[in-house]
């Protein structure tokens, strides 16, 4: 009882103005920040691998296996955030197995078990195919099991197998594209049809996670290739590299406009909910939208990778750059989704004042336990490019 | 049909099958009898058993102390509020006793200074008000308008 009233008055401390009593305490912390951020970093890296297959950009053939593999290991972890938010987690199968038409969330589950069964595993699947038959028979011992198993029996490496593998890949990847973007555009329509939320409340809201989720995984993907280049001792493929920072760039400036359409259309709407929307983003958000997710998030990688279309300074300057700029970006975006989901939750819906959030260290909704989901994927990572090295490839897919 | 189909179609209706089987077993009988829910929770709640008794059970036995309760401030507050549930009480009454609370945080679930309470409530500063003492050394939790010292 005595710290259930020490934490009401630590709370009440944090109060500014009215506020409802069930506003107190924030229900969605850091958790359910990096779901959206993770997922986002699924469907941005599959899109810049779908731009190699589908749209033929033979440039970005080095990254291709890579960005699947990063889609893979971020996907498989996705959900956890989620899962791990909720009080019972061991119940978290019972909203697919009685999913309702008007759940959005349960509507997700599917979605994302048609994209990581359907499209994802599959996709690589039919990629590394031919490889992983080479494997099966070259390599010995646990690896080589896993090989085998993988083959799913089917060792025909005839021509006409093999091009039915590449017909399949391709067909795959097209399903892929409405895929990821219908995954995405889920998680922003999650927040933008909370009408009660002016914060959210938009139907902009899942083109903008749409697009902040490409730029996300743009960066992500141009990050790993350079860091896995760096521990792999290989030179980078420059035009490749360049190639990436132009696409980032490119989503960059749709992602940025998007945003500030968004926010042009809110201030000159200037609805009632206008003057507490004004206070949030120039009190409790401040550091974290103008500081951290505008100015170093957007505005400098914009300025930097946009100079670097116009002039190309050496390669070591180019990739400090990239580098810069792709851990800027993911940066920006993390608070990008902090800010709409720890913002949201910041001011009171009767518009009179704010409450406050603190992250904590420790416990189920701390810094620690959730930092945790995202050093995982990049474990699940080096574990499938050890399994599935792109760089020992035989197999290449065909022009379509 | 090119041989990786014939082995993913079927693999793909096993999970398939996999997944409709674990659904018969794990969604409850009664699910969407009347509507999205578990129709048999409705009959499972009704047949616990009953731990409040209410306050017209204490007034058969206690009816001077609930007369005397309505003359103050505290009148229409059940006396299972603060004495807890009481239907092991009246089943033995002489074998199992109420709760009386005593300490100040039980008071401090309504009274400690709360600036979201209504000002109905009568609210002291629990860290400034008598602070060695219990709310009950002098106030009469049934009249709370009289003092006992």
């Amino acid at each position: 009882m005595e710290q259930n009233f020490q934490h009401l008055y630590d709370m009440l401390s944090q109060v500014q103005g009215f506020i409802y009593p069930n506003e107190l305490d924030l229900q969605w912390g850091l958790l359910i920040v990096l779901y959206p951020y993770i997922t986002g970093l699924v469907a941005g890296a599959f899109i810049l691998a779908s731009l190699e297959r589908v749209f033929n950009v033979k440039v970005l053939g080095p990254t291709y296996q890579l960005a699947l593999l990063t889609a893979l290991a971020f996907l498989l972890v996705a959900t956890m955030p989620l899962v791990s938010h909720l009080g019972h987690p061991e119940r978290f199968y019972e909203i697919l197995m009685t999913p309702h038409s008007t759940s959005a969330m349960a509507i997700f589950g599917f979605v994302y078990l048609w994209y990581l069964m359907v499209v994802l595993l599959l996709e690589i699947w039919f990629d590394y195919r031919q490889d992983i038959v080479i494997w099966s028979k070259e390599t010995k011992g646990f690896k080589g099991r896993i090989y085998k198993i993988l083959t799913l029996g089917v060792t025909d490496l005839s021509p006409s197998t093999i091009k039915w593998d590449d017909k399949i890949g391709y067909f795959i990847t097209v399903v892929g594209i409405p895929s990821a973007f219908m995954l995405h555009g889920y998680v922003g329509f999650i927040f933008g049809s909370i009408k009660a939320n002016p914060w959210w409340s938009t139907v902009l809201m899942p083109v903008i996670f749409l697009f902040s989720a490409m730029v996300s995984g743009i960066a992500l993907v141009l990050f790993i290739y350079m860091a896995v280049s760096f521990f792999r001792k290989q030179k980078i493929d420059m035009p490749a590299l360049d190639s990436i920072a132009k696409f980032l760039f490119y989503i960059l400036v749709i992602d940025f406009t998007m945003e500030g359409l968004d926010q042009i259309h809110r201030i000159y709407e200037a609805e009632e909910s206008f003057e507490i929307l004004f206070l949030l983003v120039h009190g409790p958000l401040f550091l974290t939208l103008f500081v951290f997710q505008i100015f170093l998030g957007t505005v400098v990688p914009l300025i930097s990778l946009g100079t670097l279309q116009l002039y190309k300074p050496s390669e070591k300057i180019r990739k400090i750059i990239y580098l810069s700029c792709s851990l800027l970006v993911l940066f920006g975006i993390f608070f990008m989704r902090w800010n709409v989901v720890i913002g949201g939750q910041l001011f009171s819906k009767s518009f009179y004042g704010f409450t406050g959030y603190k992250l904590h260290l420790l416990g189920s909704e701390g810094f620690l336990f959730s930092i945790i989901w995202v050093i995982i994927p990049f474990f699940i990572l080096a574990f499938l490019l050890w399994l599935l090295p792109p760089w020992k490839k035989v197999g290449q897919h065909e022009n379509n | 049909m090119p041989p990786q189909l014939k082995r993913l179609i079927p693999l793909f209706a096993i999970f398939i099958f996999l997944f409709l089987a674990a659904r018969s077993f794990l969604v409850p009988k009664s699910f969407g009898e009347q509507g999205h829910y578990r129709f048999n929770s409705i009959a499972e709640n009704k047949e616990k058993a009953m731990i409040y008794a209410g306050k017209e059970a204490c007034d058969d036995c206690h009816s001077d102390r609930i007369q005397e309760m309505e003359t103050d401030l505290h009148k229409g507050i059940s006396c299972e509020t603060c004495h807890g549930p009481g239907s092991a009480h009246i089943a033995n009454p002489d074998s199992i006793k109420p709760m009386i609370p005593k300490g100040r945080d039980f008071c401090g679930m309504c009274h400690s200074l709360n600036p979201s309470r209504s000002k109905l409530v009568h609210q002291v500063d629990l860290k400034e008000h008598n602070v060695t003492e219990n709310c009950i050394e002098c106030h009469n939790p049934h009249l709370p308008c009289q003092m006992k010292k």
